[in-house]
């Protein structure tokens, strides 16, 4: 993986551009320069890939960012925004000649109005703080990312997260009203508000998944909606991964939506039981955790429907949680999956793949080879009703050439992924790490297409560049066009 | 003008490389059920997409279809139910509020416009529903952005930018999004005899219950009356409240939201037929289909500020009538013809900076001389143009239809 390299003369005007920044920024600290004081931003969630940012900033007011963007602008200065830095793609790793603006002082819950049924949060306020600043008033916050204690709003919002809950109730970007950015003109600007829909173009719809290469989201207004009554989970274990795909198909073909429909295979059932001792069955292939929500009625009418459909598909374990202790246990193994894993290797890789669920028996073959392949185990945690796969990696970054390797097999199960009319990936991001599989899935004309978007909200490309974009062209590059000598071609279309 | 009718997806790029080299400007229709919306626009030739129908893809347990803009949304929809599913995004049928024919709507002309119906508060808009795209810019490039997938966050979403361009970007041939199953049963809840102010706090409520209303509207008395449909005929204001779900569900929410509501004014429940046929009458804006010389608005706001805002402009506007959905975040008015620029300054005046008004019915002379769609924050309209300049520089598609061109 290479970065762009750094640019030598903003290199050389450091010591200024870092008195500069002092000047803009009120706190004292709110300036790092010192390398014990940067090493904190060394990397974000995949932590495979380090560098240290040339300054890091943490403003605390609105009129800081856009003093600090204008005069990045007018320096040349790269900008890359943070949140908490779970990323698991690299969104958020550093430049060696660019500035790391931090968004975590911005962590204030703005308002909370239940009239609107939506809150007003600051970029920096945790993804699980929303949801408990309005749990005792019986409302939450639906997407749920595993990272939901750590990551940030703003985080959310630039990765369009996701959670074990998207299946029902979508992405961030089905659950955000409003957001206020801040251009790297240093123009605040809203998209969106308490109210539905965009008066022109869906701006808030674009910016929502954008990584921090638009611009610098400074609000967010996120929508409520009222935590359900009841909750019950299935623990659903088969003979074969075959089966629990075809489970997965049949439940959703019977017209039901679960709340959650998540998918481990024999690796990571072992890891996870060993891990927190969640009473997960050893003796099957592939376990679903099943969880509906609603009112009573409907969620026994449910479960019927579905222990029949689990019962033709061959399960072999069907268990109905009988109390609300019983339903966390079942999640508990499944939200431990990742640090499960780290404990029986000492490293692993999370990769990120959406593919129409009924690939999902091939693509598991596939993988098996390649695993064999590549001398590399694999775990698979799936949310599998909307087909994403988390296949994990294990590796050893201390045995040379194993890293190397890791990333082998990830981009092969990246291709894979797009070869079965999937995507790279679902919820975690391009960052770095997918950026150069983007041809894989889009053409180089489609990627040109890709970043006229990026053009006319920062033509310089100083927001986070060498993140989605193999190549980043030249906005005068992209503006060009060339016409045909068109003469009216069709005599063949009927015209009145 | 010259009108060609597409019948196959290569010959929109013949026809744009001779656009472009001719400097010919084009309006991109489906049916021409929405061709008087938005603003007059000057073209030399229309390029209808209505020939370039059929469904390409559709696995219903992977709740997934693809097929091409032109295809018409009613017969998407026979195919859906075929297999017990549905567009969750209740689509409208504007073109009876538009003075054309009922089902004549193309799949284009719902997804690329972003409307969406009743449920839009629950199940999403037409741009939540939308997972991929295909088609040509204005440069006479062949785009395709998004996949077939549910979760894909692979580069910008410019789904997201298609949806609500109003064609002013792109030419869409084929469009690829979301299905979802049919409910088993359908029923709605009536309050009867409510004010505004009530109708509004009611709506609150049973959002804010657990009883996932996925679709909630007032209708003032003269509205209710228009429905024709039974228990409404009662000339009283009504709230109603759609519930969906399996049967034992639907009939246990009901219950309990009849029970919540007793107290505010006389209650009653809707059964399935009554339901469907209710919800797509408002979906469809149909209580303004009757008079089309009046000039109508949508409004989207923020649900609370519903009464104030129908208040201060009721007392502006005599005549004026409006019914509300999206529990109120959605204002359907009617302002009579000839009140003067259709009440325009009022509308958007009394917004108070939250929210945004669309023209949606009116003469071409009005939508020439009031912007039809609500103006913008000059940096926006400036990034919007950018976005033109990207991808239809010489500004052929669709021209200004949606905003005059600004400087940038
Ligand atoms: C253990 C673990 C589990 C995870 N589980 C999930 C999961 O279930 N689902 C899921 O979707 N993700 C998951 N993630 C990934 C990650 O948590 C999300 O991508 C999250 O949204 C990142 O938020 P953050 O605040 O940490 O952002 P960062 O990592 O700091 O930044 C992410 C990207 O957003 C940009 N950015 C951040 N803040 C702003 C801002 N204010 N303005 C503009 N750009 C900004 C950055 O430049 C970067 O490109 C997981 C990560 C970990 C470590």
């Amino acid at each position: 993986m290479k970065m762009p390299l750094p640019d030598q003369s903003v290199l050389e005007k450091r010591d200024m551009l870092v008195r500069r920044l002092k000047e803009i920024v009120q706190n004292p600290n709110g300036v790092i320069d010192q390398e014990a004081g940067l090493r904190a931003f060394e990397c974000d969630g995949l932590s495979a890939y380090r560098q240290l940012p040339m300054v890091a900033v943490l403003p605390e007011t609105k009129q800081e960012i856009c003093e600090i963007l204008k005069f990045c602008k007018t320096e040349g200065v790269n900008v890359v925004p943070r949140g908490a830095g779970t990323s698991l793609s690299g969104g958020a790793l550093p430049l060696a000649d660019g500035v790391l603006l931090g968004l975590a002082k911005f962590s204030k819950i703005i308002e909370i109005d239940y009239e609107n049924r939506c809150a007003v949060v600051q970029p920096g306020v945790t993804n699980l703080a929303i949801t408990d600043a309005v749990k005792a008033d019986g409302f939450y916050y639906a997407p749920d990312p595993s990272s939901q204690i750590a990551c940030t709003i703003g985080g959310n919002v630039a990765e369009n997260s996701g959670g074990v809950h998207c299946l029902k109730y979508g992405l961030t970007t089905n659950n955000v009203l409003g957001v206020e950015m801040i251009t790297m003109d240093g123009d605040i600007i809203q998209f969106g508000g308490k109210h539905l829909d965009a008066e022109g173009y869906d701006l808030m719809g674009v910016v929502t998944g954008s990584e921090g290469l638009l611009g610098v989201i400074t609000e967010v207004t996120v929508r409520l909606l009222k935590s359900p009554k009841h909750i019950s989970a299935q623990l659903i274990g088969f003979p074969s991964s075959e089966q629990a795909g075809e489970c997965v198909g049949k439940i959703i073909g019977a017209g039901i939506i679960p709340a959650g429909m998540e998918m481990m295979d024999y690796y990571a059932i072992h890891a996870a039981e060993e891990f927190c001792h969640a009473g997960y069955p050893l003796d099957v292939e592939a376990l679903l955790i099943v969880e509906l929500d609603g009112p009573e009625v409907e969620i026994e009418h449910n479960n019927q429907a579905i222990e029949k459909i689990a019962k033709e598909c061959g399960a072999t374990v069907i268990k109905l949680s009988q109390s609300e202790e019983e339903r966390l246990t079942f999640w508990a193994g499944r939200k431990a999956a990742f640090p499960a894993i780290g404990r029986i290797s000492p490293d692993y890789m999370c990769m990120d793949g959406t593919i129409p669920r009924n690939q999902l028996p091939k693509v598991l073959a596939r993988m098996g080879e390649l695993s064999e392949h590549y001398g590399l185990r694999v775990a698979n945690v799936f949310h599998a009703g909307d087909g994403n796969l988390h296949p994990l990696i294990l590796f050893d970054a201390n045995i040379p050439g194993e890293l190397e390797k890791c990333e082998e097999f990830g981009a092969d199960i990246l291709r894979l992924c797009v070869e079965v009319g999937g995507v790279l990936t679902g919820e975690h991001g391009v960052g770095v790490e997918k950026r150069d599989l983007m041809n894989e899935m889009f053409s180089e004309a489609d990627l040109k297409q890709q970043q006229r978007l990026k053009c006319a909200f920062d033509p310089d490309g100083r927001l986070n560049p060498g993140k989605v974009f193999p190549i980043l062209h030249r906005c005068a590059e992209l503006s060009k066009m060339h016409v045909h000598n068109g003469a009216l071609p069709f005599p063949d279309i009927p015209r009145f | 003008m010259e009108i060609f009718n597409i019948t196959a997806e290569d010959q929109v790029l013949d026809l744009l490389q001779w656009a472009l080299s001719n400097s010919k400007r084009l309006a991109i229709a489906g049916n021409d059920s929405k061709v008087a919306l938005g603003r007059p626009m000057d073209v030399d030739a229309t390029l209808s997409l209505s020939g370039l129908s059929g469904i390409e893809m559709y696995e219903p347990a992977e709740l997934v279809m693809k097929a091409k803009a032109g295809t018409l949304v009613t017969l998407v929809e026979e195919e859906l139910a075929a297999s017990g599913q549905q567009l969750a995004f209740t689509p409208p049928d504007y073109g009876p509020l538009l003075g054309q024919p009922a089902g004549l709507g193309t799949l284009g002309g719902v997804f690329v416009p972003n409307l969406s119906g009743s449920s839009r508060i629950k199940a999403g808009a037409a741009r939540d529903h939308l997972l991929g795209v295909n088609g040509f810019t204005g440069r006479g490039e062949a785009f395709q952005t998004g996949s077939r997938v549910m979760k894909n966050v692979t580069g910008y979403d410019l789904c997201k930018l298609v949806a609500g361009s109003y064609g002013t970007l792109a030419i869409c041939t084929s469009l690829t999004f979301k299905v979802l199953p049919k409910s088993e049963k359908i029923r709605t809840v009536l309050v009867y005899g409510v004010t505004l102010e009530a109708s509004v706090a009611i709506m609150r409520d049973a959002l804010s219950s657990v009883h996932e209303v996925s679709a909630a509207a007032y209708m003032p008395a003269v509205i209710a009356t228009k429905t024709g449909i039974d228990y409404l005929e009662g000339d009283a204001p009504a709230v109603a409240l759609k519930i969906e779900g399996p049967a034992p569900s639907v009939e246990y929410r009901c219950t309990a939201l009849l029970k919540l509501f007793e107290g505010q004014g006389h209650v009653e429940e809707l059964h399935g037929h009554r339901s469907r046929a209710l919800w797509k009458y408002l979906s469809d804006v149909r209580p303004f289909s009757e008079n089309l010389k009046s000039n109508i608005w949508k409004i989207s706001i923020p649900p609370s500020n519903a009464p104030a805002y129908v208040k201060a402009i009721s007392s502006a506007l005599s005549g004026l009538e409006y019914f509300l959905d999206w529990a109120g975040g959605l204002v359907w008015v009617s302002v009579p013809e000839g009140i003067e620029n259709a009440g325009n300054t009022i509308i958007r005046k009394n917004l108070k900076g939250s929210g945004h008004a669309t023209l949606i019915r009116a003469s071409e002379q009005l939508r020439k001389e009031i912007p039809p769609f609500q103006p913008q924050n000059p940096v926006i309209a400036k990034i919007s143009e950018r976005i033109r300049e990207g991808y239809d520089p010489q500004r052929i598609l669709n021209p200004e239809r949606m905003y005059p061109i600004v400087e940038i």
